[in-house]
């Protein structure tokens, strides 16, 4: 169970070529929320949207596909989604709402759905949650510290950051930087420590890049309707797909990946209780 | 399926015919003796609920009443509602298995005292309904000084007098958390109610909870829950952390029971997810 309860799991990618160039990896998040909002599964999705400043995302309610492919590929910080769900169904009158979640905001929500104390109205209202795999999460002054101080670059040069292959990696118009991932130790937030979810294990769909070949997404369909919207949206031709054994590299380096992460987070969590620290497990 | 959907199937509202028959085949077991009898009869009584209104608003009870399409097959045949005054024509308080408490305590008030002692020795089970009962909410910055009861001034969550068994904080608490917390109680579901008998003893609530309780701990992850939950926007996420508008705050608790690291129902979850 080291990927969580899950039904399948694919590589896949967006069929459309616009979000092909958009996204992060295969656009499964940009493609599965605009089909959602397509065929009226859902009305709306809260989605990281562009901020005021480079690379500092801020929650928005995406009503259209454009607006969508506006809050495409990744940005390695903060972006309290959870906390515009409400907004969403309160101001924007939603009744059926998407959302994309890193694990510990599916965390957040899943909870609130389980025990809704204060949350009138809004657990039910939430019909599609795609989770993205994380491995942990920087402060937005982290990421300064890496585009900025350690590569000398401005931050509204760069065009895209990725995590992979052991390195940081930053795409200018005309380069390619790297960082060694050591050098980026000790720059993550301190929440994440104790974080035992790499794969957003509550999610209705998770999607993340491990697994899959440049420009694919490795997905893992959870809940009975995450799958089904999932594997309508594949056969009306919206992504191509590959069963997974026949890419490289495949579910190995996925299911790695999540059991050291799990380990690790045991480890610190076992730490925390020995200096008297609280946990929430 | 939604939430109201699983509640309904919960309470049996969709499959009603079926749901008779076999109740009557058991009211007379087979050579059983009268005591038996009896016994199997009290067992499967419905629960008797009392509702007790101290220093509140009426708004947990108005949020119980919001649960529109299941609550009248809960109050007539789930529940029996047996005293209570905005719901009951009734003076003397009966004996109870649940009694719900909305509102605080004043301390210079001797019949919500003598009230809260009557309810404690009258019921079963006692559940701090509502933030100002769980935690002393907005009662909280009482000072006393009004007219007609200028010396009406000390408000205490009702933990601080009586032992209560368990706490649905909120204010007022989510149509949806009351319908579910009642029909666990039906049956007699210990596990999703087990977060309510722990929150029992969170009666020093406040906003800033957060900051010392989670981001102090190394726990926060910014994910937005708190602020999401706020039922006064006093809570916005600066840089990915909670910051707290302390004029804003009403002590309800809210922000810090709805955080995902402060008490993490994993078992809960997944059951209801099907994962």
């Amino acid at each position: 169970m080291v990927l969580g309860t899950y039904k399948e799991i694919v590589s896949a990618r967006s069929t459309d070529r616009e979000i092909q160039k958009l996204a992060q990896d295969g656009g499964i998040v940009t493609g599965l929320l605009a089909y959602a909002l397509d065929e009226g599964i859902i009305e709306g999705a809260v989605v990281a949207g562009p901020g005021k400043e480079f690379w500092k995302p801020e929650p928005m309610v995406a009503m259209t596909s454009d607006e969508l492919k506006a809050a495409a590929g990744t940005k390695y910080t903060f972006s309290p989604n959870v906390l515009m769900l409400k907004k969403a169904v309160r101001q924007y009158g939603i009744e059926k709402l998407g959302t994309v979640a890193i694990p510990c905001q599916t965390m957040g929500i899943r909870k609130a759905q389980t025990y809704p104390f204060g949350v009138r109205f809004v657990a039910d209202k939430i019909k599609l949650l795609v989770g993205i795999y994380c491995m942990e999460n920087f402060p937005y002054t982290s990421l300064q510290t890496f585009i900025c101080e350690k590569l000398g670059l401005n931050m509204e040069l760069v065009e895209k950051m990725d995590i992979g292959k052991g390195k940081f990696w930053v795409y200018t118009q005309d380069d390619v930087y790297t960082l060694p991932l050591k050098e980026t130790h000790g720059y993550e937030q301190a929440g994440c420590k104790i974080c035992k979810d790499y794969v957003a294990e509550l999610a209705d769909v998770s999607t993340g890049s491990v697994g899959s070949p440049d420009g694919w997404s490795t997905v893992i369909t959870r809940t009975d309707s995450g799958d089904s919207i999932f594997k309508q949206a594949v056969e009306v031709g919206i992504f191509e797909t590959k069963p997974i054994e026949e890419v490289k590299p495949g579910l190995g380096l996925l299911e790695k990946l999540s059991a050291q992460k799990k380990e690790k987070a045991e480890k610190n969590i076992a730490a925390r209780k020995e200096m008297g620290l609280p946990t929430p497990y | 399926m939604s939430l109201i959907a699983r509640i309904k199937r919960f309470l049996g509202l969709e499959a009603e015919a079926k749901r008779e028959e076999p109740e009557k085949e058991k009211s007379e077991p087979v050579g059983a003796s009268k005591e038996e009898v009896e016994k199997v009869a009290e067992e499967n009584a419905k629960p008797r609920i009392g509702y007790i209104h101290l220093s509140g608003c009426t708004g947990d009870a108005m949020s119980l009443t919001e649960n529109y399409d299941i609550l009248a097959e809960l109050l007539t045949n789930m529940v029996d509602i047996v005293y209570g005054q905005t719901l009951v024509d009734l003076w003397e308080m009966p004996e109870m298995d649940l009694a719900l408490v909305e509102g605080s305590v004043c301390l210079q008030d001797e019949h919500s005292l003598h009230e809260l002692k009557e309810l404690r020795e009258k019921a079963k089970l006692v559940c701090a309904f509502g933030s100002c009962a769980a935690t002393g909410c907005f009662t909280r910055y009482s000072r006393g000084g009004q007219q007609a009861q200028p010396s009406h001034e000390s408000f205490v969550p009702i933990a601080d007098l009586i032992d209560v068994d368990l706490a649905i904080p909120g204010c007022p608490p989510s149509p949806e958390i009351i319908a579910k917390a009642v029909v666990a109680l039906i049956n007699n579901d210990m596990e999703y109610l087990q977060p309510m008998l722990d929150l029992a003893g969170y009666t020093e609530a406040c906003g800033c909870d957060l900051q010392t309780k989670v981001v102090n701990q190394g726990l926060c992850t910014g994910c937005g829950t708190c602020a999401m939950a706020c039922q006064t926007r006093a809570l916005d996420m600066t840089n990915g952390r909670p910051e707290l508008n302390s004029d804003r705050c009403i002590k309800c608790g809210i922000c810090y029971v709805q955080c995902p690291r402060s008490w993490w129902p994993e078992e809960q979850i997944k059951k209801e997810l099907g994962l």
